[in-house]
């Protein structure tokens, strides 16, 4: 059994703000350690703030961290790039036996939220962290459709203008379709949609999630609300500004939804305010994506090394 | 733009071209409950009398569809094949809100026959439409872009979101005045500001909150506007759009060509849309208050539901969505601000007990 004092040795891939912010919360962690940051660019603030916190930085890219990964006992990345990158690197890790968590939506992995399916792909070489309004709603939908079948899901997910990037705001189609595929594949509706808006107010908005989930004949509303209150507890675990904001709403039908006709429908509202760690507490969306992700990592360096959870 | 390059084939003057709304922003009214019958009435009528652009969408756009906005009775798909079947002249446009739609939403219907797509973002968010304005034009479409709740910022800062839009392609950018805000000095300000630097065309979309909705359009086609909006009988999201028949009408009796022929868009307006919504076109106190307090119109029968469901006063829920600057597409707050302000409401009562 691995000594439970030695954490595992892992790398960032990208040198952006959310590179930045899994860097912070990674060195809080008991089972991980960051031991380097790659980037493209030198003159990159982030990496410079990353070596300042005493990690070891190259601007060479994935190349650099292939050679050195070796030496520096790495196993696991964490990909802070972009959907392109990914695709490219993807192979490439695995063919150096690493281990990648994907915060793009490139999705090369399947779509993983830590408090719902994690557990059965800890043997994958890549997983997807899907996107911030899949980490904050896919875990409700599934704790809907644990208790009743779920026929169709909808969330609506608002963030601050301020905290989406260019990325993010060049492809909102890329958010809505990987969303939508999450609330299926991951919070198991039969059928799911995802709509997207950004809020300019100033002061920004905390990240704001709807989720509608559609309920068949005879659905218990006690077990349904119990079910959703259980797992917003079990995500504010590692994201501890996510809540309800206000016990779920039960509305009574009928529904003529795209999964087919539904009794009535229960609609969460949530509420998610960062952590505060390299983004201000409103991107709340941000800092759900980088919470989830540092918690894949650590379940899956776990599973790895044999270290009991 | 002058009247010649305005122009509609067959010699018809228009000193603007006027996009009809009935079908889409209606769609609002009507709690997205229109048929294939409907479109196919209206859409025949306004053809036939000479309206150039006719829109038939979910009143949220492409996809909209939703518990959020309420799910259409009619695929809106299947409502478009029906506009398509019986416009002879018109030119055939939807709406699309990034966020809500997608670009591939784009291909379905260009292959139906939609010759305009209108992409609309919330006035400062202009940045993420250029996909899908990119895939319109690339489509062989129109593209219009449109600034949604338009009086939430200044002139100025409107001018560089436009920009935006021009740059990835529009053809045309419209100042949209959502909440049916905008007073007449603000609609010209806009709309003047865009003229100055744009090279494409630009646009109003009014409300009729304040009931300055025609004066806005006649203000903006005097400070240069290319392109208006209407709904006949006024049938949109709030208290309703610029109506069309009457926007026509001021617009004859000033000389202004619309290409339009007064009596039939007016039989049109009373025959085939009044019947819809008969108290259309009424500003009662939800429908003001919108417009006074800046909100989106298209959350009012929302609105009213959740303060039904919830009972508290419309009033109270509109007022404080404005105070939280909600923007287009947030009917999900609705839901929010109902519950608290019922909870608030609980808590008082139980002070006081």
């Amino acid at each position: 059994m691995a000594n439970r004092d030695v954490k595992v040795p892992c790398a960032i891939v990208g040198s952006g703000n959310i590179a930045t912010d899994l860097l912070v919360k990674l060195q809080r962690s008991s089972v991980l350690e960051a031991v380097a940051m790659v980037g493209i660019d030198p003159a990159s603030e982030g990496l410079a703030r990353a070596s300042e916190l005493g990690v070891e930085t190259s601007a060479g890219g994935i190349d650099w961290l292939l050679e050195r990964a070796g030496d520096l006992g790495v196993g696991l990345v964490f990909e802070a790039t972009t959907a392109r990158v990914h695709a490219a690197a993807a192979p490439r890790y695995r063919e150096a036996g690493m281990t990648a968590v994907d915060l793009t939506p490139a999705a090369v992995g399947p779509l993983v939220v830590p408090t719902v399916n994690l557990g059965g792909h800890l043997g994958e070489a890549n997983v997807n962290m899907i996107t911030c309004g899949g980490q904050a709603t896919a875990p409700v939908v599934a704790a809907v459709s644990r208790v009743v079948p779920v026929p169709y899901a909808e969330i609506v997910s608002t963030v601050a203008s301020v905290s989406a990037g260019i990325g993010t705001r060049q492809n909102v189609d890329e958010f809505t379709r990987t969303t939508a595929r999450a609330l299926e594949q991951v919070g198991g509706a039969a059928r799911g949609k995802a709509i997207c808006i950004f809020n300019p107010a100033d002061p920004p908005i905390l990240m704001r999630n709807t989720v509608f989930c559609a309920l068949p004949e005879g659905y218990d509303e006690v077990a349904v609300a119990g079910s959703i209150e259980a797992m917003v507890a079990e995500v504010a675990a590692y994201v501890p500004g996510y809540r309800l904001k206000s016990p779920p709403v039960f509305d009574t039908g009928p529904y003529a939804t795209p999964g087919g006709p539904a009794a009535g429908r229960v609609v969460a509202l949530l509420e998610v305010e960062g952590a505060g760690d390299w983004f201000p507490p409103y991107a709340g969306n941000l800092d759900i994506m980088t919470a989830a992700a540092v918690r894949a990592g650590e379940a899956l360096a776990r599973a790895r090394i044999g270290v009991p959870a | 733009m002058t009247a010649a390059a305005n122009g509609a084939a067959g010699g018809v003057r228009r000193d603007f071209r006027l996009t009809d709304s009935t079908l889409r922003d209606g769609s609002h009214a009507v709690a997205h409950q229109f048929t294939p019958e409907q479109v196919r009435a209206v859409v025949a009528a306004l053809d036939g009398a000479g309206v150039p652009v006719i829109e038939v969408s979910h009143g949220d756009g492409l996809g909209g569809s939703s518990f959020n906005y309420g799910f259409s009775r009619t695929d809106e798909r299947d409502l478009l094949r029906a506009a398509a079947e019986v416009r002879r002249r018109a030119k055939l446009a939807v709406l699309l809100v990034p966020g809500i739609g997608v670009a591939d939403d784009l291909h379905e219907v260009r292959e139906i026959g939609v010759d305009v797509a209108r992409i609309a973002v919330h006035c400062t968010e202009a940045n993420i439409s250029g996909q899908h304005i990119g895939l319109a034009k690339e489509l062989g479409m129109e593209a219009v872009g449109f600034l949604m709740m338009a009086h939430m910022i200044e002139p100025k800062e409107l001018l560089e979101q436009a920009r935006l839009l021009e740059d990835y392609g529009a053809d045309c950018v419209y100042v949209v005045d959502s909440a049916g805000a905008l007073t007449i000095d603000g609609a010209k300000a806009r709309v003047a500001a865009l003229k100055a630097v744009l090279g494409c065309q630009v646009g109003l979309h009014a409300h009729n909150n304040l009931s300055l909705a025609v004066a806005n359009s006649l203000a903006a086609f005097e400070e240069g506007a290319d392109q208006l909006d209407g709904c006949t009988t006024g049938l949109g999201a709030g208290a309703g759009n610029c109506p069309t028949e009457v926007l026509v009408a001021a617009c004859e009796k000033s000389g202004i060509a619309t290409g339009v022929d007064p009596f039939k868009v007016i039989d049109a307006a009373q025959e085939d849309v009044r019947p819809l919504r008969p108290l259309q076109g009424v500003i009662d106190r939800d429908g003001l208050i919108l417009g006074y307090a800046g909100v989106y119109g298209s959350f009012l029968l929302h609105a009213q539901r959740a303060a039904q469901r919830f009972g508290v006063p419309c009033t109270d829920i509109l007022l404080e969505l404005g105070r939280r600057k909600a923007v287009g597409g947030q009917e999900d707050m609705i839901i929010d601000v109902a519950v608290e302000l019922s909870r608030r409401a609980a808590a008082a009562q139980a002070a006081q007990a």
